[in-house]
């Protein structure tokens, strides 16, 4: 004890007890920035770099070859379809997840949460397994000439699957936190169920939806493995964008194949761009408390 | 405590029934019936014919490879995403906040193109993959590039699982240890990285998880060679290629089991963290 007594003025003052040697720092931070260089921003930089490897006119003309128009307007329709789907549902499953107590509630958040735990490959799987011609309904499909596997519908399925819990997961703890006084004062001052909703809730919960249907759409336009499995790769009918950047790359059109991936992070910068500034602007109406 | 009597608690709140409604119909038909078709095919087969699928030489290398990566990626992830999470948290520099939003490109960049661009930079003929060339050391096309995928595709679940709660440890702890005498390293390794521990823990499991069915983000850098580098989300597809509809449930069976055992023991060594620590 006599020799702490003893040691601890000698310490400068300016040099924070509960802080790292300017040495230290500065080594960790260096550190940091090279392992984000490494695995993060040097793989994003080169997307861009081989881009344009062969000039502007050469990337021009792969964004306006009629396979790539093709495969942007199937993600689009892909992601109109799934992501109003897994809105609407993800925050009806909120609404009574956060607003009510019933028995199971727990199972069934864990249960809304199972796509992420699963491989996409698998969840592209268990369509097969349901209507690929030796699947369950495969007869019945084919007696029917419905066309699900190989064809839109189960690439739309495949994607609504790995986007499922996005929209959900966002809400329930943000509704969870926000607690139900504001519906209840509503109802109570006779306002209808709808009114309740459109006047109290959306407002409270906006930008955490938004939060959710932003990451929800980033992945539904980016989903590979699933939709690998369903697509059946018939270019110009099923291929989405990320299965047009494998087609390419797998022709040898290594130029191509980054001018699409250009694309998709483009949108991923853009997706980054809108979630980080909500965030900082809006933490608090977010389910997440994150320091920024 | 106060347990519902009836199936739901009640509640002036409207809408319980049509809201619980939709959000059944909707796992239901997405999630619950596909995956029950899994089951349905895998039961089909038995336990015996899973186990003698799953004893292929090639399945089996397949499984081992990716679960041990798997495991090596999220250990290396423990360090690398502690130094990331503690220079984001801890320290204030030009450019943190973009740095920070940064860690989350993994989780918005779609994995095909995170495959392809890892693949040109770690090629023999890429920015890193050429200077580690001139040593004899080659990434991609090996299961060291699987490797440096899945730690790529893990790294933001390990910094975000961690990156909270190293910022509410309260400073004055880390001050009472300097004060009784503690050098900085002790106190890092006593008093600040043990309330991280379920932390980590967590970070671990999730990249762990995310790993072992990642696909997108591999294929491309792996190579693909049967035995050597062909992890097991590949062989489904190759399986399903080859109209082995069996193989490929047995496959996407034993993964689904192997997964589920994984996050179950993990889950025992969370509890087991917390109650040593005594923290959540």
């Amino acid at each position: 004890m006599a020799d702490i007594a003893t040691r601890a003025p000698t310490q400068s003052r300016d040099r924070d007890a509960t802080a790292e040697s300017p040495a230290i720092r500065a080594a960790m931070i260096g550190a940091a920035v090279a392992i984000l260089s490494l695995f993060l921003f040097l793989p994003l930089a080169t997307v861009f770099i081989e881009a344009f490897g062969k000039g502007i006119d050469a990337y021009l003309a792969t964004l306006s070859d009629s396979n790539t128009l093709s495969a942007i307007r199937l993600t689009l329709l892909v992601a109109a379809i799934c992501v109003p789907v897994n809105t609407v549902c993800g925050a009806a499953a909120a609404w009574a997840i956060a607003r009510f107590d019933f028995v199971g509630k727990s199972l069934l958040t864990t249960l809304i949460d199972l796509p992420f735990s699963v491989s996409p490959v698998i969840a592209g799987l268990v369509y097969v397994l349901l209507f690929g011609a030796r699947g369950l309904f495969g007869p019945f499909l084919q007696a029917h000439d419905i066309e699900i596997i190989f064809a839109v519908p189960g690439i739309v399925l495949a994607t609504t699957f790995v986007t499922f819990p996005f929209v959900a997961r966002e809400l329930i703890p943000l509704m969870q936190q926000q607690g139900s006084y504001d519906e209840q004062a509503a109802l109570t001052l006779g306002a209808s169920p709808f009114r309740m909703f459109w006047t109290v809730t959306l407002p409270n919960i906006k930008w955490g939806l938004l939060y959710g249907v932003l990451l929800c759409n980033a992945r539904a336009m980016g989903e590979f493995g699933a939709v690998a499995v369903v697509s059946g790769h018939i270019r110009g009918f099923t291929n989405t964008l990320p299965l047009h950047v494998d087609a390419l790359y797998n022709d040898y059109d290594m130029t191509g194949a980054f001018a699409v991936a250009s694309i998709l992070a483009l949108l991923a910068l853009l997706t980054l761009g809108v979630k980080t500034l909500l965030e900082w602007r809006f933490a608090g109406e977010l389910a997440l408390r994150r320091r920024h | 405590m106060n347990a519902p009597a009836t199936f739901v608690r009640p509640s002036p709140l409207p809408g319980f029934g049509p809201a619980l409604g939709a959000t059944l119909l909707w796992l239901g038909l997405l999630v619950l019936i596909p995956l029950a078709a899994l089951v349905w095919r895998a039961s089909g087969l038995g336990l015996s014919g899973i186990l003698a699928i799953a004893s292929q030489p090639r399945v089996a290398a397949a499984l081992r490879l990716s679960f041990g990566l798997s495991l090596l990626a999220a250990a290396l992830n423990v360090i690398l995403g502690g130094i990331v999470a503690w220079v984001l948290t801890r320290y204030e520099f030009p450019g943190r906040r973009l740095l920070d939003a940064a860690v989350d490109l993994p989780f918005a960049l779609p994995t095909a193109v995170a495959g392809i661009a890892l693949t040109a930079v770690y090629a023999r003929n890429g920015w890193i993959g050429g200077f580690f060339d001139r040593f004899g050391v080659k990434i991609a096309f090996t299961p060291l590039g699987i490797f440096i995928a899945l730690v790529f595709i893990g790294l933001p679940f390990m910094v975000r699982s961690v990156e909270p709660v190293l910022a509410e440890i309260d400073p004055e702890i880390e001050e009472a240890s300097a004060t009784l005498g503690a050098s900085r390293l002790t106190t890092i390794f006593r008093v600040v990285l043990p309330p991280l521990t379920t932390a980590f823990v967590t970070g671990f499991a999730l990249s762990l998880a995310r790993a072992v069915g990642e696909y997108g983000s591999v294929v491309f850098i792996s190579g693909n060679i049967p035995f050597v580098s062909e992890i097991a989300p590949l062989l489904i597809f190759v399986r399903l290629a080859e109209y082995d509809t069996a193989g490929a449930t047995a496959v996407a069976t034993i993964m689904l089991a192997l997964s589920f055992a994984m996050l179950l023991l993990i889950n025992l060594a969370q509890s087991w963290a917390r109650r040593r620590t005594g923290n959540g």
